[in-house]
């Protein structure tokens, strides 16, 4: 069991870091929305839509780390199987 | 005088007299926009809103005489993160639902400028947002596109008329966590309204 929620640890950190990275490393808030800027040939005015986009932030990096990090504290609650010693006769 | 001579001079009258058009700033392709913008720590936070409303008294003949007024639908408000938009919305911050417009009443026009169909000016009138209405002066471009609304709506005809407007304004002004927050969000708001209305030929 420890073990496993070591691994897990480094799985939700590691996750959280290359998600982040492979969105654009965005060094902001989190945004589930993107502004799409668009031109009205006429009147020369940029619209503004928002298209639906999740742009994970600082505050993701930092809720992965913090999973992390309890996962791990919690695998220090668990004790390290004892492996059976070879007796010498 | 015989009555041919007089239709002239009756054309002539309309002509100098020409009533000021009423631009309806209700706009069908949805690209009107009011784009706001405050200083914050990590980040400047960036939000528009595009529930544009209004309507616009301007003479082609006469542009410093223009006046009317632009309304901002609260709800339409938006930045791109959900909590900060929770926020925005609340009653700590904007309380869009028991304030639901944000109002710009233009009353005069000074430092009037035009060349050939576009007017630069300072516009000062009321603006009201919070429940709190502050008289402020601004600078405007006014651009007059004439029959130019059969480009952008099909089947209509009629002119154009575009509104871009930079302004600053203090949110303690307008009492929105005044004196508070200070440190995570500025107190200054940059807006910058590009708006585009139109008046159908009768």
């Amino acid at each position: 069991m420890k073990r496993t929620l070591q691994i897990l640890a480094l799985v939700v950190a590691l996750g959280g870091v290359i998600t982040w990275a492979a969105t654009g490393a965005n060094r902001a808030w989190t945004k589930t929305s993107v502004p799409v800027k668009t031109l009205d040939e006429v009147t020369g005015i940029e619209g503004i839509t928002y298209k639906k986009q999740f742009l994970p932030g600082v505050d993701f990096l930092g809720a992965a780390f913090g999973g992390a990090a309890l996962l791990a504290g919690a695998s220090f609650f668990f004790r390290k199987p004892k492996t059976n010693q070879p007796t010498n006769k | 005088m015989k009555l041919t001579h007089l239709i002239p001079l009756l054309t002539l009258t309309t002509a100098v007299y020409a009533a000021p058009q009423a631009f309806d700033f209700k706009d069908p392709k949805g690209v009107n926009n009011a784009v706001f913008k405050l200083d914050a720590p990590l980040e400047s936070i960036n939000g528009s809103a595009n529930g544009i409303t209004g309507s616009v008294s301007f003479d082609a003949e006469n542009p410093g005489a223009t006046t009317g007024k632009i309304t901002v639908t609260a709800a339409s408000l938006t930045v791109p993160n959900p909590m900060m938009n929770g926020h925005l919305h609340s009653d700590k911050w904007l309380d869009a639902t028991k304030f639901p417009e944000i109002t710009f009443e233009a009353k005069s026009l000074a430092n009037v400028k035009t060349e050939g169909n576009v007017t630069t000016a300072e516009v000062t009138g009321k603006f009201s947002l919070h429940g709190v209405t502050n008289e402020i002066t601004a600078p405007i471009k006014l651009t007059y596109l004439k029959d130019k609304l059969a480009d952008r709506v099909p089947n209509m005809k009629g002119d154009l008329l575009v509104i871009r407007a930079n302004f600053k304004i203090n949110r303690e002004e307008f009492d929105i966590n005044k004196g508070q927050y200070t440190d995570k969000v500025s107190t200054t708001i940059d807006l910058s309204l590009s708006i585009a209305g139109a008046a159908v030929a009768k």
